[in-house]
């Protein structure tokens, strides 16, 4: 069914006149053009389609937009504040947490979720928070320690 | 390529012709110095140039540009392999410029001279040593022009980041902007200028964070899934339930009906295309179908069997002394085989393109290896000539050999043919699991011996379909011969049933878990630490030493196996560089988990440019090892593939992240080998090894899931 569906998107509210059922992630990339967030599995196995929805890290591929309404989304491209990276974008790059890419959105958002609920973690925790986002390349010895050193970063805040 | 030529890509290179003019691109990349190089076999390049008009000459080239900046234009791409990185160090160090001054555009097939794909770890290797040589020629020409404008002799210049100053009075001195200024000097490399020595290096060896990172961070970086063009179309490709079944009737009505859908039918290829992917998706699951399916009985488990009877006849890979002699004199004899099944590549991004067909142009953006041969072959499906096509290579998310084959590119260029609309296509994740070209299933079998003093007498190995990369034993054994008995190149018959190719290091991952295992093996029934029995019978010194250096950096405790401990010894070799890896596991014996905690690597690459990027990749290759070693394997039955999701074809996850330590042997002086690759052929060996130490339970099948753990330990 064609609704109106209005959300704030990236800090900014928006409206958009769509199918209710369509997923969140491929309303974000040909509706909005935001290609950041990436289709890995469609079946939210891989997580990299992974968003804040309300500050919590959810899978697009499997979120419909009529459940976004009125909510606050955030993408990758939403991160950056005054072309200063934030600090999670800022420690997978100077720890080389990635190799091609593809999957890193889905990770610095899913880490974003972790660490506001988390401000300190283990590197258990971190494991165990990270787990469900799959990276092939194999650049997970780096990711956790990007995520350690966004969180001393961060020291709480955000 | 072949399809089955991958299992020889090791360390041959095969130059080909170029389709552009050379003043053609020349034009394109505007004013400036440009050194002209070739990367490959130049007998081989020079023969190809044999009468034709296009020039054959060079297959790469720099620029320095009026603005100061340098550009080096390869066919090469980057995948996450951080070639864009380590390829930008050696031209900066040699051109004396900075790294940041350095542009590398990759994989445009207007912009870029011809190359035949990026894989086999062939980048720093083979394409590095020319680069070097041609920053080296760049910097003399700059030097040439200093030399007139300075009216100083060329003896008295010397270089630093970006200029030229005169030896003795650094006030004198221009820069290489200044001396390009206005300028279209173009020259070839004359193998006369010499490279930097290793005590002269600026940048090489330097680690160096990858180039990417920024765009990569925020999203900015660019897929080819990403690239979104007006009017386009985003096409779904209906697949069928089994390989090798026939579509038999087809009911379309339902999907007719919903609004702005078009659907396309060419024989079996039938296509849903939508402004929207997902409306797409939705769509193509309203088609109606009936399909004959195969029943060649064919599964996972019998596939073995049934290589071995299609297995061709065999070819000599080395041989050396007497098999018969050697096993007279053997006190023990041992008979293995070893079994591998298939293998999917599922980089995250799936494979995705992009065709737009305006008037006679046709422009591509795809995930690919192989940009080039990739337009050729679209312009023989279009009947166009190549000239006509433009394949642009935006960032690739995971290739692994997997993005070597390019048939979403056919599927694309099909339908923006027939629509006359730019077309996306992008594999769902069940299309990539359908539709890859797995690593193959394969089988070795080793008959070897040892005498009385535990030396090993002879060697007798047979590969079948896992290809010759990595097979050759490289122990000091008196009596041997290799075996390869491939996939029968050049005649009709697959005896696969799908697609194969290269996976990761091909074969080499399969060759290695069963030449490490056998000797593994010899060593417990010698009652000699498997360490040590490794260096009683290796005379290389680089091998050696490599082992030695990650048994030191383990803590090593020589021990016979099964000491209980958990440790595991593996040594190999690939595109080039060696590679020993120690590791820890646990393994429960109730449930046949295993548990990898710690894996010690040590490798000897000669020259590393970029320690960082190696130690990257080499954490890489542990990480994506653990995979096949314990999980990955493709199941399926007369054609149908069963694993299709993440969900049932488990790759590793940060829960199976074990403690990785990575160790680089400094050895400037010899030449770069390959990076990519190396580290991951020793995994399954390492920690089938360390299984049975644990244990005492041996392994002989990849791969080692709970079940074959339990079983083993029945034995």
């Amino acid at each position: 069914m064609i609704e109106t569906i209005q959300f704030t998107l990236n800090g900014k509210p928006v409206k958009v006149d769509v199918d209710s059922d369509r997923m969140l992630l491929w309303v974000l990339r040909t509706n909005f053009q935001l290609t950041g967030t990436k289709y890995g599995c469609g079946e939210s196995f891989c997580g990299a389609c992974t968003v804040l929805v309300n500050n919590e890290a959810v899978r697009s591929c499997g979120t419909a937009v009529k459940d976004i309404k009125n909510k606050k989304v955030v993408t990758i491209e939403g991160l950056e504040e005054n072309g200063k990276l934030h600090p999670i974008q800022k420690a997978f790059m100077e720890n080389d947490g990635l190799q091609c890419g593809y999957c890193t959105p889905g990770m610095i958002m899913n880490a974003y979720s972790l660490l506001n609920k988390n401000f300190k973690p283990t590197t258990e925790q971190i494991v165990e928070g990270m787990n469900d986002n799959l990276c092939r390349c194999g650049a997970h010895k780096r990711i956790v320690k990007a995520i350690h050193t966004a969180a001393k970063e961060m020291q709480g805040g955000n | 390529m072949r399809e089955d030529d991958y299992l020889e890509i090791d360390f041959k290179d095969t130059p080909t012709d170029f389709s552009i003019e050379r003043r053609d691109f020349l034009k394109v990349a505007g004013a400036g110095i440009f050194i002209l190089f070739t990367w490959g076999d130049p007998k081989v390049f020079a023969k190809e140039r044999l009468g034709q008009d296009l020039p054959k000459d060079f297959n790469a080239f720099l620029k320095i540009g009026e603005d100061g900046r340098v550009s080096c234009y390869t066919g090469k791409i980057e995948m996450g392999q951080g070639v864009i990185t380590s390829l930008a160090q050696m031209l900066a160090d040699e051109l004396d410029v900075s790294l940041e001054s350095v542009d590398m555009v990759m994989g445009d097939t207007d912009l870029c001279p011809w190359d035949m794909g990026t894989f086999g770890s062939m980048t720093t290797r083979f394409f590095g040593p020319p680069l070097r040589a041609a920053g080296a020629e760049g910097r003399q020409v700059l030097k040439e022009l200093a030399a007139k404008q300075l009216k100083v002799p060329i003896e008295d210049l010397v270089t630093n980041n970006g200029v030229v100053f005169v030896k003795n009075n650094k006030i004198k001195k221009v820069t290489y902007a200044q001396l390009t200024k206005g300028k279209k000097i173009e020259k070839h490399v004359s193998e006369k200028v010499p490279v930097k020595k290793p005590s002269e290096f600026k940048i090489i060896g330097k680690s160096v964070r990858h180039h990417d990172g920024y765009e990569k961070v925020t999203g900015k970086a660019k897929y080819a899934g990403d690239i979104q063009l007006p009017g386009m179309l985003y096409a779904r490709i209906l697949r069928p339930p089994a390989h090798a079944a026939k579509l038999i009737s087809v009911d379309l009505s339902e999907v007719k009906k919903i609004k702005d859908v078009q659907v396309i039918q060419e024989g079996d290829f039938i296509a849903v295309l939508h402004q929207y992917p997902d409306v797409a998706d939705n769509a193509l699951s309203k088609i109606k179908t009936n399909y004959d399916k195969p029943d060649t009985g064919i599964d996972d488990k019998n596939i073995f069997d049934h290589l071995l009877k299609a297995a061709p006849k065999g070819e000599v890979e080395a041989e050396g002394g007497d098999l018969k002699k050697g096993e007279s004199e053997s006190e023990i004899i041992f008979d293995s085989t070893y079994l591998d099944g298939y293998k999917a590549h599922s980089p995250i991004e799936p494979h995705t393109a992009v065709v737009n067909i305006e008037g006679k142009k046709v422009t591509i953006w795809a995930s690919t290896q192989t940009p080039f041969p990739a337009k050729d072959a679209i312009a023989k499906l279009l009947e166009i000539p190549s000239d006509n096509v433009h394949v642009i290579s935006p960032f690739v998310g995971g290739g692994f050999g997997g993005k070597s084959r390019n048939l979403q590119i056919e599927q694309a260029a099909c339908l923006a043919k027939l629509t006359g609309k730019p077309i996306q296509v992008a594999w769902t994740r069940e299309d990539e699991f359908f539709d890859d070209s797995f690593r193959p299933a394969a089988i070795v079998k080793i008959r070897s011996g040892i005498d009385r003093n535990g030396d090993i007498t002879f060697w007798d190995y047979g590969v079948y379909f896992a290809g010759s990369r990595g097979a050759q034993q490289f122990y000091n054994i008196p009596n041997h011969i290799t075996t390869s008995f491939n996939s029968a190149r050049g005649s009709e018959s697959n005896p696969h049933p799908f697609a194969t190719g290269p996976w990761r290091a091909p074969g080499n991952n399969t060759n290695t878990f069963a030449r490490e295992s056998q000797i593994d093996i010899m060593a417990a029934k010698a009652g000699v630490d498997p360490v040590e029995f490794r260096l009683k019978h290796l005379n290389d010194k680089k091998i050696q030493r490599v082992l030695k250096t990650a048994a030191e950096k383990f803590g090593w405790r020589p021990a016979k196996a099964p000491s209980g401990r958990g440790f595991g010894v593996a040594v190999g070799i690939d595109a080039g560089t060696w590679v020993a890896a120690i590791a820890e596991v646990e393994v429960n014996k109730n449930t046949g988990d295993v548990k990898v905690k710690r894996v010690v690597c040590a490798q000897d690459m000669g020259l590393c440019v970029n320690p960082e990027g190696a130690t990257i990749q080499m954490e890489g290759c542990i990480t994506m090892g653990l995979g096949y070693t314990l999980k990955e394997d493709i199941h399926f039955k007369n054609g149908e593939i069963f694993d299709l999701n993440f969900d049932t074809y488990e790759i590793p996850r940060f829960s199976w992240l074990p403690k990785i330590e990575t160790h680089i042997i400094d050895n400037q002086n010899e030449p770069a080998q390959g990076g990519g690759e190396p580290a991951i052929v020793v995994m399954g060996a390492v920690v089938g090894n360390a299984i049975y130490d644990a244990i005492g339970a041996r392994l002989y099948q990849l791969p080692m899931i709970p079940d074959r753990v339990k079983a083993a330990m029945m034995k």
